[in-house]
């Protein structure tokens, strides 16, 4: 008996004379190499990443990239976005990384020693530490297990839509399976041999073994069995043998399996865009001649390429698609694999050059990108951060230059060249909707206000707006903001003309409203439509010139604070139980999703969320140019499978939007679907004009210019 | 002579066309307003016939030649020209239309006549021949003066009634033979392409659902097709809609489609231009549904509304189905 | 094949037509004028000629002012020359025959096989711009085609009559082609290869004398339409407007 003995690891337990050198060879050897030839045939294979693709800089501010890595690679915190699939991939993903760090401390725990010709055997792993060690990994073996059991349960019985159910997965899943069982197993072998004798681990006593308990567990077997300890040894061996080619078969294939994203989708995360915000498109390739956009795989950078390799197939971001769902052509999952085949296959994509060939309609069609709605759904859902729209943009302006697009399409940006806006209609009448607004709306050109207010294209022409718009210039005085709008200065903002892929029309907007704006004299800009926002915010001051952007709000956050401040008095609390549709470009693309919320609860209405809210909110479908474009593809409308899940809430009267093209296509929807009696689609300003009507009597007299009254100042004019 | 007022007499096919008698009747005014006659000029293949047709005018001049059989720009210059010459009349008459144009034009420029177009009405005032021309889509209405000696004046339909010129007769007919070589000609006409007659013949259905640029989108045609059916008639449209494929050109409704004189025209989204506006000679109830409360289609609509098509079409759509059932 | 293509310079229908009182004519002054649709149908039949045949594709118009920005347009289309005749009295506007006057001198030296015009202009008064300009350069004229194919050396062009009746017509270049549609809708270039020809390209200019009358009547005035004849208007939002016109039709016996 070894008792009064600690007990440590002891490496290579159980192994003598041959097999002894033969679990060396493996260890320092054969397993080595395998691990070199895996890096090998890596590097081989993401070579072509930057042989191919652009440059991008994206080597910067590293601290923040190895912050992004262990956020999203090591801790998954995107993956835990959905509960099933995410505690399965944590509990495997998780395992595998304890695993390894047990391999590690394992690997200094034996070899330091020899190294440095210490005393001892080992250096860290005797005694409590020893069992703890063992504990944990063998707790991590269980929870590995749960893992694999609720991927295979998903995989074979679940089998939902969005995954690829092909054979590599079962590889992958089949690998990893083996290599932690036939680890068990070979532990567990262990356990009994020294059940039955044990002096062939010093220190160890059968109170010990709580401290292994899945491996004693299954040691259990051998001992039921009656085998002998020669035999269990044996037995040992060969597992352990097994365990240590499955291990080396493990690197050899990693490159050219789906495992592989074990390496990709953290360097996709390490790379992952910080220059900009999310609402931000990058600037247009423009080569010589004019040529614009990605049309090759050469065309578009190494980071983009990267995006194809690193996809998991996971397929959340096909299922929150409305593309998708309007069973469109596109599947941003698959389109993330059109690039990694294109890239890795045999059509030549990969060629760089001017004999390259053309990606864009060959190894993507047309119609995938143009279905696309620029929501950001996908890259908000995606664990590995792949970024899909700045992609489908880029490829967009391929397709604009080459003008393989819509007619209809077509026909709209030549209005927004001509007239600056969609409609077709002149600049001129822009402001016919203050016709009969008095006193007269200021004209922020010629006298300075507070606020800027950024009407949009929507909320000046389109016949479903006039009424909100009106609304909205109403509520503003209640609430005693000095405002003014540009009349007909004001053009397009250009957020969807840029997303459409015209990038040369959308700088030729932003220009003059650029230079509009710079003669007006204002404190903040605001606008009603989200999409507007997020240029203004994020594309029009990026560049800088010196001078500081200005604040640039919602009209939601307007209406807040002027609820919370009192300078917007409540008359009467409204009662109904309302449902809020996050808009797109003001929840997911900008991060704004609270003052509406606020706004709702403070007029008296009681929200029911919908299910999808907030950074899952979905998409009507009239982002991206989708709005303008011919509607075959579409077969069926996100946007009435939005209102059914509003109506599935049962206790939602109002649906309410927050944006010009949510309004407009919620209100075709309910009509469609023939749910008028059950749901009203109302913008928000209707429901504060509602409930603020009465404190009209008390309001002041509005336009708190510096000097001089307005009425003064319109006899100048 | 030199009071007298030419009409070109338009042929198709054998037949003489409507515009021919618009003009007829706006040429007859003239002429009386003048004091000079009336001649009509007829050219084309075997048509002495047709001479009987043209009552209205108190003489006809037929030019008859084999490349004259079908309207070809060139030989029917060619054969005119050295007509208009000889005879100075104090106005010319030609229709706005694919054989009068080309003809009116070419033969002012290489004789030097002035021209006016496109006129709906003439007044004789003082000797001067005063005209009215319809121009900007439909949007400006010009006031004129006919030059002399000798001016061409362009005729567009609406002015007069075709039927006013339609009394058979037996004015005097004198032939004339061209002067030049017409089969020197360096244009020749080919063949013609017949009409798709498999689609429905618009001019033949009492209830038009008309869509014009104002429908937006080629879906939204659809929610105007459901319209057409609830009350029983057919889908019909101005041209940008069949210039952009979304509707067959049996659909259209105008100067190059088809003459329509139904019980009920829905007007949805179509301004009124004078282009349009050609192919509906008459109606019974003309509903016009714009944005632009300064269209066209107001002056002379029974009924209109400036709601968003849109909106209205389902709408509308529903009560027609209600109230049938 | 050479091809020019004349551009108008019309008035822009989308904006209001106002009369200036003094002159009794289109007040020009806010007036946004446009290149005329029908000549931007020319054009783009022309480039599909060009793409089919290959040569050469020159565009050339008056300069009313502002029209630089619809040359290089055209250039970025795919034209291989701009060509602008400045001279007196120009952003007045011209008489077609003026035009044509002009026209014909800065074409006649150019060797074109063809010229393709619009069949109209909005504001036309004294006839078809291509009808004249044929006659001038004593070369044949085929107007209100709506498609024009090269065969061996020679054009045929397919001229549109009412009810949906078409005739084709071959004719020996050179000639004049007034075009009502292009086989395809004119094409959209993007902005930035504008942009590139705005840098690149040049455009021609040529000396063109002061636009006279001659050739179209004498407009003694001009005025909007009648109002107060006209509809009766139904008010209401589309509801009302619906339920109202359900009765009138029944009144009327179509319902």
């Amino acid at each position: 008996m070894t008792e009064g003995q600690v007990i440590a690891r002891i490496n290579f337990w159980g192994m003598h004379g041959a097999l002894d050198t033969l679990v060396h060879a493996f260890t320092y050897v054969i397993l080595p190499l395998c691990a070199i030839i895996l890096l090998v045939r890596f590097f081989r294979h993401i070579r072509l990443w930057w042989k191919v693709g652009r440059p991008d800089r994206r080597w910067d501010r590293l601290g923040t990239r190895v912050g992004r890595l262990i956020q999203y690679g090591v801790v998954q915190t995107k993956v835990l976005r959905q509960r099933y699939p995410g505690v399965m991939h944590v509990l495997i993903a998780w395992s595998f990384f304890v695993f390894f760090l047990g391999t590690v401390i394992a690997t200094i725990d034996a070899d330091v020693p020899i190294v440095f010709g210490m005393e001892s055997d080992n250096v860290v792993l005797i005694g409590d530490t020893y069992l703890l060690y063992k504990f944990v990994l063998d707790m991590f073996t269980l929870l590995f297990l749960v893992g694999v059991g609720l991927a295979a349960f998903r995989r074979y019985v679940q089998k939902p839509e969005r995954l690829t159910l092909s054979s590599p997965f079962t590889y992958m899943l089949a690998m990893i399976t083996l290599i932690v069982i036939t680890g068990l197993l070979t532990e567990s072998t262990r356990l009994a041999a020294i059940a039955r004798e044990p002096e062939l681990q010093p220190g160890w006593h059968p109170g010990l073994a709580w401290s292994t308990p899945i491996g004693w567990l299954v040691a259990q077997i051998w001992l039921g069995a009656g085998m002998g300890v020669p035999a269990i040894e044996a037995f040992h061996s060969v597992l352990w043998i097994v365990h240590a080619c499955l291990v080396g078969i493990f690197f050899l294939t990693l490159p050219v399996s789906k495992l592989v994203h074990m390496l990709t989708s953290p360097l996709n995360t390490f790379f992952s865009k910080l220059d900009r915000p999310v609402g931000q498109l990058a600037p247009a390739l423009v080569q010589e001649g004019g040529a614009a956009g990605a049309g090759k795989l050469s065309d578009l950078t190494w980071k983009q390429l990267m995006d194809g390799d690193a996809c998991t197939e996971c397929g959340r971001c096909q299922d929150a698609c409305p593309a998708h769902y309007a069973k469109t052509p596109l599947s941003p999952k698959e389109l993330m694999i059109s690039i990694r085949e294109g890239l890795h296959g045999k059509n030549g994509f990969s060629k760089t050059g001017a004999d390259a060939p053309e990606f864009v309609g060959q190894g993507v069609a047309d119609p995938v990108l143009w279905s696309c709605t620029t929501c950001g759904s996908c890259v908000a859902e995606c664990p590995v951060l792949i970024e899909h729209v700045d992609s489908i943009v880029d490829m967009r302006r391929y397709l604009l230059y080459k003008q393989r697009a819509d007619a209809e399409l077509m026909t709209v940006l030549g209005s927004f060249r001509r007239y600056g806006n969609s409609f077709g209609q002149s600049d001129r009448k822009r402001a016919v909707w203050t016709k009969d607004i008095v006193p007269k709306v200021k004209d922020i050109r010629k006298e300075p206000a507070d606020t800027l207010w950024f009407v949009g294209d929507y909320a000046s022409y389109s016949q479903t707006l006039i009424e909100p718009t009106q609304m909205t210039a109403r509520v503003f005085r209640r609430a005693g903001i000095d405002f003014g709008i540009l009349y007909d200065g004001e053009r397009n903002a250009g957020n969807d003309v840029r997303r459409i892929g015209e990038e040369g029309l959308f700088e030729m907007l932003a220009m003059k409203n650029k230079q509009v704006l710079e003669k007006c004299e204002f404190k903040e800009i605001v606008t009603t439509d989200p999409h507007t926002l997020n240029t203004l915010k994020n594309e029009y001051f990026a560049k800088g010139n010196g001078k500081p952007a200005p604040m640039i709000r919602h009209y939601s956050e307007v209406l807040d604070d002027a609820l919370r401040s009192g300078k917007l008095k409540v008359s009467r609390k409204l009662g109904y139980a309302v449902t809020y549709h996050d808009p797109c470009y003001l929840g997911r693309y900008n991060g704004i999703y609270e003052p509406a919320r606020r706004v709702l609860e403070a007029i008296g209405c009681r929200i029911v969320e919908m299910p999808r809210n907030r950074s899952s909110g979905f998409c009507c479908g009239a982002g991206g140019g989708r709005i303008w474009m011919n509607e075959e593809v579409v077969k069926q409308r996100p946007s009435e499978d939005r209102i059914r899940e509003a109506l599935a809430l049962g206790s939602a009267e109002c649906f309410v939007v927050a944006c010009p093209k949510d309004l407009t296509m919620y209100r075709d929807a309910v009509k469609t679907i023939g749910a008028e009696n059950k749901l009203r689609v109302k913008d928000l300003i209707e429901l504060v004009d509602e409930a603020t009507a009465e404190a009209e009597t008390a309001a002041p007299a509005v336009e708190t210019a510096a000097a001089g009254s307005t009425l003064d100042k319109e006899a100048d004019a | 002579m030199a009071q007298d007022v030419w009409v070109n007499i338009e042929t198709l096919r054998g037949e003489v066309t409507e515009t021919s008698y618009t003009m007829l009747a706006a040429g007859k005014a003239i002429a009386k307003g003048l004091g000079g006659s009336l001649r009509a000029v007829l050219l084309g293949n075997n048509v002495k016939g047709l001479a009987g047709k043209l009552g209205a005018a108190d003489s006809v001049t037929v030019v008859d030649h084999p490349a004259l059989a079908d309207f070809n720009p060139e030989a029917h210059l060619l054969a005119l020209a050295d007509l208009a010459k000889k005879g100075a009349p104090r106005a010319f008459l030609f229709g706005q239309t694919a054989s009068g144009t080309d003809l009116a034009c070419g033969l002012a420029a290489k004789l030097g006549f002035p021209v006016a177009s496109p006129c709906r009405t003439f007044k004789v005032e003082g000797g001067e021949i005063l005209f009215e021309a319809v121009t900007c889509g439909g949007k400006i209405i010009a006031e004129g003066k006919l030059p002399g000696p000798t001016g061409v004046a362009i005729v567009m339909p609406g002015g007069y009634k075709p039927e006013e010129a339609m009394q058979g007769g037996s004015p005097k007919v004198d032939e004339a033979s061209p002067e030049s070589d017409l089969g020197a000609a360096r244009t020749r006409f080919r063949a013609y392409i017949e009409p798709d007659t498999s689609d429905v013949d618009i001019s033949k259905v009492p209830i038009l659902v008309s869509v014009g640029r104002g429908i937006g989108q080629k879906e939204n045609i659809e929610a105007a097709k459901e319209l057409a059916a609830a009350l029983g008639g057919e889908v019909s449209s101005s041209r940008p809609i069949v210039d952009q494929g979304w509707l067959p050109t049996s659909r259209l409704v105008g100067k190059s489609g088809k003459a329509v004189k139904p019980k009920l025209y829905l007007a949805l989204g179509i301004s009124g231009s004078p282009e349009h506006m050609e192919g509906l000679p008459g109606w019974e109830t003309l509903v016009a549904i714009n944005t632009d409360q300064k269209a066209p289609i107001y002056d002379v609509a029974t009924y209109g509304a400036a709601v968003d098509v849109l909106e209205l079409v389902p709408k509308l759509t529903e009560k027609v189905r209600a109230t049938k059932s | 094949m050479n091809i020019a293509v004349p551009i108008k310079f019309v008035p822009d229908l989308v904006e209001e037509m106002e009369i200036d009182s003094s002159t009794g004519k289109l007040d020009r002054t806010f007036m946004r004028l446009v290149p005329n649709e029908l000549d931007e149908h020319a054009l783009e039949q022309a480039l599909i000629l060009k793409e089919r045949h290959g040569g050469t594709v020159a565009v050339i118009t008056l300069d009313t002012g502002d029209v630089d920005e619809a040359l290089f347009t055209a250039v970025a289309k795919g034209a291989d020359r701009a060509i602008k005749i400045a001279g007196e009295g120009y952003a007045e506007g011209v008489t077609s025959h003026a035009y044509a006057d002009l026209l014909a001198e800065a074409l006649k030296n150019g060797s074109y096989d063809l010229i393709l015009a619009g069949t109209q202009a909005v504001d036309d008064l004294d006839g078809s711009v291509g009808a004249l300009l044929a006659a001038k350069l004593g070369i044949p004229y085929v107007g209100y085609t709506v498609k024009v194919v090269a065969e061996g050396g020679k054009v045929v062009a397919t001229k549109e009559y009412p009810g949906g009746l078409l005739a084709e017509i071959e004719v020996n270049p050179p000639a004049v082609i007034g075009i009502q549609a292009a086989e395809k809708p004119p094409r959209y270039v993007v902005t930035s290869l504008v942009m590139d020809a705005m840098k690149k390209a040049k455009i021609d200019e040529a000396e063109g004398a002061a636009a006279g009358l001659e050739g179209a009547a004498e407009i003694t005035g001009m005025r909007p339409p009648e109002a107060g004849k006209g509809a009766e208007m139904i008010d209401g939002d589309a509801n009302a407007v619906a339920e109202k016109l359900v009765g009138i039709l029944k009144e009327k016996g179509i319902l």
